[in-house]
């Protein structure tokens, strides 16, 4: 074992060079960066798919792309990002860091399966590179029946093959993690100890172990439809569309919440650390992620109250919805409350974390407009929907990630990131993402259908400030990128503990040895205590 | 300034205001919650800033605050969830006496049908301050009809029926577009609604064409044509279950179950005709699938709605199975 034989001083990150020692490796720490580097990847791709889609809907016309290669173009754009980078980047990259970390353990419960897990996501990458160079599937992320099953000339297929593998990558995780709370933390590290990053992570684990496996089978029925016309999804084979909607949604439901409540997690370290106060209202934070957790599994049909279900399916699923609001609610006004009397340094993760606050209220409170059935019946599958989403998903949980980076950049690499250049990353990122998606509020309250090539004239405005926005928005998101890279070499050696926060993961050296702890850490103390923790020692 | 920069689509509905108006409402309380929770946040980071020698105030956190901010949102929540289900409700319930029309949809075309026999194409002409139904089904994937300026908007499925009603209050071309999306040519499945004055569309409605069969009468030669008029007579019980006056009833089934007469009935029992038998008939239909388009089935299921129960028919004997 490589944790043996690791000579004193040397760390996660000095403790082999070779190809094979990261490739193989079963250091939750140097998987994580295994993960990093791939979901970045992605983003990008994902990210130049976003912009053709900006550029073409410049003009009112189909003049830039094909109508088919703009479909493409969407379909692409959703199904990478949502599988392939918001479900995995937090719980894969920060979550795989920081877990074992900050609950006193050496690693996950099951270090081989955690780089299976990486490995499925690799496979399920491929795959869906593949199908991109066999010339992509046009069906929208959510490969509604029976245009999926039937109809669509694309390589349907394919795709729902690279989704269904990655699924088995999310659902490993989750394992890994449920175990590893439940059995790896420290003595003295009680549940009402936990870190609310740890928290979240844990009800994340739930909705990817339990979700997960429907929207992959489910994946597989479309196949199945797809090659063996077994009428399942098609009215014409016997099937039911409507079908294929609840079992997709009754995971892609909760699936929002698999790439928020980790996020959220992030922004609760970040705003204790810089407020130098313990989280306000502790356990009702931590519980309100169990509750977004549970009640998001049932307000799936939500998203199908125009779909044909009947009137009073459509009262209940909008009721149910309203409950969901309330611990999100929750989670806002103890996070601004947490400021209150504190001592707060507007850092690059702080400001990130306040940009989270701001993007997130909007995006929840445009979640009450879509709740509302009445007004739903307007503004669903209109660009309403799309600037809902993106104010949850991005402005939420890019946000959150981004904050997260920048905070344990020096726990990961041992160096501290240009805090100028950061700020500013950041603050244009707030106003590029704004700039994008609130104009699309507006035009989707006009009546602009989503996934649409050509719309008519008088939508045009709204959607060149969009466009105009989304340019700032990928400078925004360009920065971080090449200074963190350059800061890998240049950037300031800063010592264990730059933040002086308190959190198991501050008190062993950073970067952290493989096996995280010298000694194993016994906690005495509760979680965020900045009260009584004046110097952060690295003890462990 | 609004002519460059639209905020606002045209009201031309009874349902605009209502929607609108929830609209605003959500727009304050939204405009509220967000400036309480950025002034707090940027107050508290400007106040509060770390400052040397000054350290931050331990608070655990206060059950009150937690269930204050719980109990407030969660009332407001009630409002919006009652009166967007009221407008709902109002959406979903069409009046009895609206005028029936019909759609069917297909990649990429709309195609509509009006109770006189006028067809049309990704134009639909309706009169200002009438109850309108559109009856709507498709003949490939999923589609949706949606007309912004009406406020209202509903998925139309292959292989069932699905409604949508309004009533139009304002002269007018309207957009009419596709909201599901649907293929290759989702974003050209688009057209217009034309809103006229009741007088002016009589006019449209006979222009030119003088010669146009309703669309009862065609369905009832199709019944005729088809041979369905061989078992399901209008005069005495035959080999199936008569028509007149069942539509809209409840049906009891030959294995106990009662089923309400619909479009969707009527349409599923002419494709499978096994699927639900009445009760007292055998299983003895053949099924007409494929040897029906949409469009006729649409004629087919308007004229069974027409044929009205005649006293001397009814009264005399009624249709076994029957549930008044």
């Amino acid at each position: 074992m490589a944790t043996a034989a690791a000579p004193a001083g040397s760390n996660y990150l000095t403790n082999g060079s070779s190809v094979a020692s990261w490739l193989l490796t079963k250091d939750h720490k140097r998987i994580a960066l295994l993960y990093l580097l791939s979901v970045t990847f992605f983003f990008f791709i994902g990210g130049v798919f976003a912009l053709l889609i900006r550029l073409e809907l410049l003009t009112p016309q189909g003049d830039l792309l094909q109508a088919d290669t703009y479909n493409k173009v969407f379909t692409m754009h959703g199904q990478i990002m949502v599988f392939f980078f918001l479900i995995p980047v937090v719980p894969a990259v920060l979550g795989n860091f920081l877990v074992p970390l900050m609950i006193g353990a050496k690693d996950l419960a099951f270090p081989r399966i955690n780089l299976l897990s990486w490995y499925l996501y690799i496979v399920a990458g491929i795959l869906m590179l593949w199908t991109l160079a066999l010339g992509g599937v046009d069906t929208g992320w959510t490969f509604y029946t029976p245009l999926s099953s039937q109809f669509s000339r694309t390589n349907v297929v394919l795709a729902a093959v690279a989704i269904f593998i990655n699924g088995f990558s999310s659902i490993f995780t989750g394992l890994n993690f449920i175990v590893t709370i439940h059995r790896m933390r420290a003595p003295g590290m009680t549940w009402s100890r936990l870190p609310l990053f740890v928290w979240a992570h844990y009800a994340t684990s739930v909705i990817m172990v339990l979700g997960t496996p429907v929207v992959a089978i489910t994946l597989l029925l479309v196949a199945f439809e797809r090659l063996l016309h077994l009428g399942i999804f098609d009215p014409a084979l016997g099937g039911d569309p409507l079908l294929f909607q609840h079992l997709f949604w009754f995971y892609s439901h909760p699936a929002v919440y698999i790439m928020i409540l980790p996020s959220m997690g992030i922004i609760s370290e970040l705003i204790a650390c810089f407020s130098r106060k313990r989280i306000f209202g502790y356990s009702a934070v931590a519980l309100s992620s169990i509750g977004i957790a549970v009640i998001g599994f049932l307000v799936w049909a939500h998203h199908m109250f125009v779909a044909g279900i009947s009137v009073y399916a459509a009262l209940v699923f909008s009721f149910l919805t309203y409950f969901v609001g309330v611990p999100s609610a929750i989670k806002v006004f103890n996070w601004t409350a947490t400021m209150y009397k504190g001592a707060v340094t507007l850092t690059t993760p702080m400001i990130y974390a306040i940009g989270f606050l701001g993007l997130f209220t909007i995006g929840g409170l445009t979640g009450l407009f879509l709740a509302a059935i009445g007004l739903d019946v307007h503004v669903t599958d209109t660009y309403f929907v799309v600037a809902h989403f993106h104010y949850v998903m991005v402005g939420g949980v890019v946000m959150g990630y981004l904050g997260g980076i920048h905070f344990w950049w020096p726990k990961i690499t041992g160096r501290m990131y240009p805090e100028f250049w950061g700020k500013l990353a950041a603050m244009l990122g707030f106003v590029g993402f704004n700039l994008t998606f609130f104009p699309q509020f507006i035009v989707g309250y006009l009546g602009m259908p989503r996934r649409y090539w050509m719309y008519a004239p008088e939508f045009q405005v709204w959607n060149v400030l969009s466009t105009a926005g989304a340019t700032v928005l990928a400078v925004g998101y360009l920065m971080p990128l090449i200074y963190l890279g350059w800061s890998l070499r240049y950037g300031e050696k800063v010592g264990d503990n730059p933040w002086g926060a308190v959190g198991l993961e501050w008190m062993t050296s950073s970067p952290p040895p493989t096996e995280n702890f010298l000694e194993i850490p016994v906690v005495t103390w509760e979680a965020y205590d900045y009260e009584h923790i004046k110097e952060v020692p690295v003890v462990y | 300034m609004l002519k460059y920069f639209p905020i606002w689509p045209d009201q031309a509905s009874t349902f605009a205001g209502n929607v609108d108006a929830l609209y605003v409402f959500l727009v304050l309380v939204s405009v509220v919650m967000f400036v309480l929770i950025g002034a707090a946040a940027i107050t508290f980071a400007v106040i509060y800033r770390r400052r040397p020698g000054v350290e931050a105030t331990p608070i655990e956190g206060s059950t009150i605050l937690e269930l204050t901010w719980s109990i407030i949102p969660f009332i407001v929540m009630m409002i919006i969830f009652g009166w967007g289900a009221a407008i709902f409700f109002e959406e979903r319930t069409p009046p009895r006496d609206s005028v029936e029309m019909y759609a069917v949809a297909k990649q990429w075309m709309w195609k509509f049908e009006h109770p006189e026999g006028q067809r049309e194409i990704n134009e639909l002409h309706v009169p200002m301050g009438r109850n309108i139904k559109i009856i709507m089904t498709s003949q490939d994937v999923i589609h949706s009809l949606y007309f912004p300026a009406l406020r209202v908007k509903q998925d139309v499925l292959p292989g069932r029926y699905t409604t949508l009603w309004f009533n139009a209050t304002k002269v007018g071309e309207y957009h009419l577009f596709c909201a599901e999306y649907c293929g290759t040519q989702h974003s050209n499945m688009i057209g217009k609604i034309v809103v006229m004055q009741p007088a002016e569309y009589e006019l449209w409605l006979n222009g030119g064409n003088n010669g146009r069969t309703s669309l009862v009468s065609t369905g009832q030669k199709l019944f005729t044509e088809l041979g369905c008029s061989t078992c399901h007579k209008s005069d005495v019980q035959g080999r199936g279950p008569m028509l007149a006056g069942v539509f809209g009833k409840q049906q009891l089934l030959q294995d106990g179950r009662l089923v309400k007469v619909d479009e969707d009935y009527v349409r599923e029992s002419i494709l499978n005709p096994q699927a639900k038998i009445v009760s007292g008939f055998q299983p003895i239909m053949p099924t007409f699938q494929g040897q029906v388009t949409e469009e006729q089935l649409v004629s087919l299921v308007a004229y069974v709605k027409s044929l009205k129960a005649d006293a001397s028919t009814t009264t005399a004997q009624a249709t076994p199975g029957q549930v008044k």
